[in-house]
């Protein structure tokens, strides 16, 4: 069996199950905590809060548009760039309908890549500078942090690479980090990818009952 | 009473939501930005998520449903320890007013104050709460007052405001339709809000009354993180308003005595009052939209409203106090940010009771002074007993010139008598 044939055989199984047994094990565990019902009479409904709250924390507001535009910037160029490639990425979409999906969905064209893979790189480049130059994100920041920005860093630096298709050793390099990424997803903070809905839905509906969604 | 009492509090107090929060923050910093307290200092340490630091480690360590498997591998946080507990105290009491303003800025909207309260629970548990809040609460359950307000003294105040106003006040009166409680800064510092209360009561028709077992309404369980005095408090509210019969409590110009009383208070007592809670600036705006208020004249200074966090923010009454502004001011200007999103007076979340924060306070107030330099109004509103003391205290220090009024005191001036 050769390096490529373990990254995208048993390894990928494996980090695939990790990420999606973790993942599952996580949420669940998370929403099993519970919450005491609230016996305060409600001045309106906590549901139409905790939708609001989902919508409401995309954009900056109460004034603070100017002092996050760093991070608010830099962290929609990622985002953004990073899931066109995971979603749209010819490889990608490739690589769901064999291993994943059996449906066929639209892929990138080669520019479409490049444009998307610059966003996104420009995004976390700009955000890790953030991370280790601003004294506050110095103060704050942590080894799960950092570790989670190099691993999403080396797998698009080695996703980019693998672009020459016909090198089997910078394909395999990616799938690996891959692998690892996902292995490391659901002890991470990466989970944020999920959990940004329970925590925006608990205050949306903490706040909504109380008639205001801040 | 241990570290290992204090984590075990802090274990519990980890629900799903807290859980949510804990695990969906980024670092991203963005909290530090609506920290009055980072804002004024530059201290990085004032990052809100910073102070919720203890309780993350407590949820990594104990509560994450993976913990097990990071134990394995030795990526758990390290296990609290009373050094840490020393070292975050400031963090947790003296820094944090449990305004959250941080949420607002927050991309998950995680509720920063909440976490911080519940770590106050924590340190609860381990004796290791500032002299100046355990001194309040011990007066609030020996006296009825966190100030120390014994009841005759209370009594003594309440007949002056009666001669004063001409009007009887009676106390402890059953089946009155209203029980008003006051905040403990308003029953020494600003007690003639009771003389405008009775004034506006007599005009509008209402039937009031107020308990010498329950006069005042500050919860300082609530704002050390003590859910046992918290209680205790509430609940003697509570059996007086149940023993008069009254069909409304009404809560005073006072933050956190409204969270405590309305918000909290079921749930700390563990059942529905046999009566609603309501809000003084909810009820006069109530009185005003039905006609029974009637007002004469408006103030033509230049007025501006302080928007008080656990009334507004976290207590959902935005619009009352500015519909009664509206009503007798003919200059009233909002301070920008305001409403939901004001920033906090500097002294709420028991930090104004806490002689360590003293110092701390008065910066921070410094951008509440920012935005009363843009509006350069001729005076100040507030709906909140604590909050006017703080403005007040911080307005002498930064040798401003400009009062501090109560929105009731206000209201009840310009009655058409």
């Amino acid at each position: 069996m050769t390096f490529l044939e373990i990254v995208e055989g048993p390894l990928w199984y494996l980090g695939a199950s990790v990420f999606v047994i973790g993942a599952v094990w996580k949420i669940v565990g998370i929403l099993l905590l519970g919450r005491k019902a609230d016996l305060s009479i409600p001045r309106a409904s906590a549901s139409v809060g905790a939708l609001k709250a989902q919508f409401l924390h995309f954009v900056p507001h109460g004034g603070f548009t100017f002092r996050t535009i760093y991070h608010l910037v830099a962290g929609y160029m990622f985002h953004i760039g990073l899931f066109v490639l995971l979603l749209f990425a010819a490889p990608h979409v490739t690589f769901a309908q064999n291993n994943i999906l059996s449906i066929d969905w639209p892929s990138l064209p080669y520019w479409g890549f490049v444009v998307a893979a610059q966003f996104a790189f420009a995004g976390l480049i700009l955000l890790w500078v953030r991370r280790i130059s601003d004294p506050v994100m110095i103060k704050i920041s942590d080894r799960d942090d950092h570790v989670g920005t190099w691993l999403t860093f080396l797998v698009m630096l080695t996703g980019c690479m693998a672009l020459q298709e016909g090198n089997e050793m910078l394909r395999a390099t990616h799938m690996l980090l891959v692998d690892l990424w996902l292995i490391y997803f659901p002890f991470s903070r990466l989970m944020h990818a999920v959990t940004f809905m329970f925590s925006r839905g608990y205050t949306g509906a903490f706040f909504g009952r109380r008639g205001i969604v801040p | 009473m241990s570290i290992t009492t204090a984590i075990e509090t802090m274990v519990a107090n980890i629900d799903a939501s807290a859980a949510s929060y804990l695990d969906a923050c980024v670092h991203c910093g963005q909290c530090a930005e609506a920290c009055h307290f980072y804002e004024n200092t530059g201290d990085v340490r004032y990052t809100p998520v910073y102070k919720l630091d203890l309780m993350r480690r407590v949820y990594k360590r104990h509560k994450d449903p993976l913990a097990s498997i990071k134990k394995l591998f030795g990526l758990a946080p390290a296990e609290l320890t009373q050094d840490d507990l020393n070292e975050w105290s400031d963090l947790i009491y003296d820094s944090c007013t449990l305004c959250g303003r941080c949420t607002i800025v927050c991309p998950m909207g995680i509720d920063i104050a909440a976490l911080v309260r519940k770590t106050r629970e924590g340190f609860v548990a381990a004796e290791t709460v500032p002299e100046g809040l355990t001194g309040a609460a011990g007066r609030a359950l020996e006296t009825g007052s966190p100030l120390g307000i014994k009841p005759e003294t209370f009594k003594k105040i309440v007949a002056e405001q009666s001669v004063e106003t001409g009007i009887p006040i009676e106390l402890d009166k059953a089946g009155a339709d209203y029980m008003v409680i006051l905040s403990a800064m308003e029953v020494l510092n600003f007690y003639e809000v009771i003389g405008a209360l009775a004034r506006i009561f007599k005009k509008a028709g209402v039937s009031w009354t107020m308990s010498t077992t329950a006069y005042e309404a500050t919860n300082v369980g609530i704002q050390m993180g003590d859910k046992a005095i918290a209680k205790t408090l509430v609940s003697r509210v509570v059996d007086a308003a149940e023993q008069l019969g009254v069909k409304y409590v009404v809560s005073p110009e006072c933050g956190h005595a409204y969270s405590a009383l309305n918000w909290e208070g079921p749930n700390l007592v563990g059942r529905s009052y046999k009566f609603e809670v309501i809000h003084i600036i909810e009820l006069l705006d109530q009185l005003c939209a039905e006609g029974r208020i009637v007002t004469k004249g408006k103030d033509d200074r230049r007025l501006t409203f302080h928007d008080p966090c656990q009334i507004v923010r976290r207590g959902g009454i935005v619009q009352e106090p500015r519909n009664l502004l509206n009503q007798v001011a003919s200059n009233f200007v909002e301070m920008s940010p305001s409403g939901v999103d004001n920033i906090c007076c500097g002294g709420g979340g028991g930090v104004s009771s806490n002689s360590n924060a003293e110092e701390l306070r008065i910066r921070a107030f410094g951008s509440k002074k920012r935005q009363l330099d843009d509006v350069k109004p001729d005076a100040m509103v507030t709906a909140c007993g604590n909050c006017r003391n703080v403005l007040e205290e911080a307005i002498d220090e930064y040798e401003m010139v400009m009062p501090v009024l109560g929105l009731t005191e206000l209201l009840a001036e310009y009655l058409d008598d």
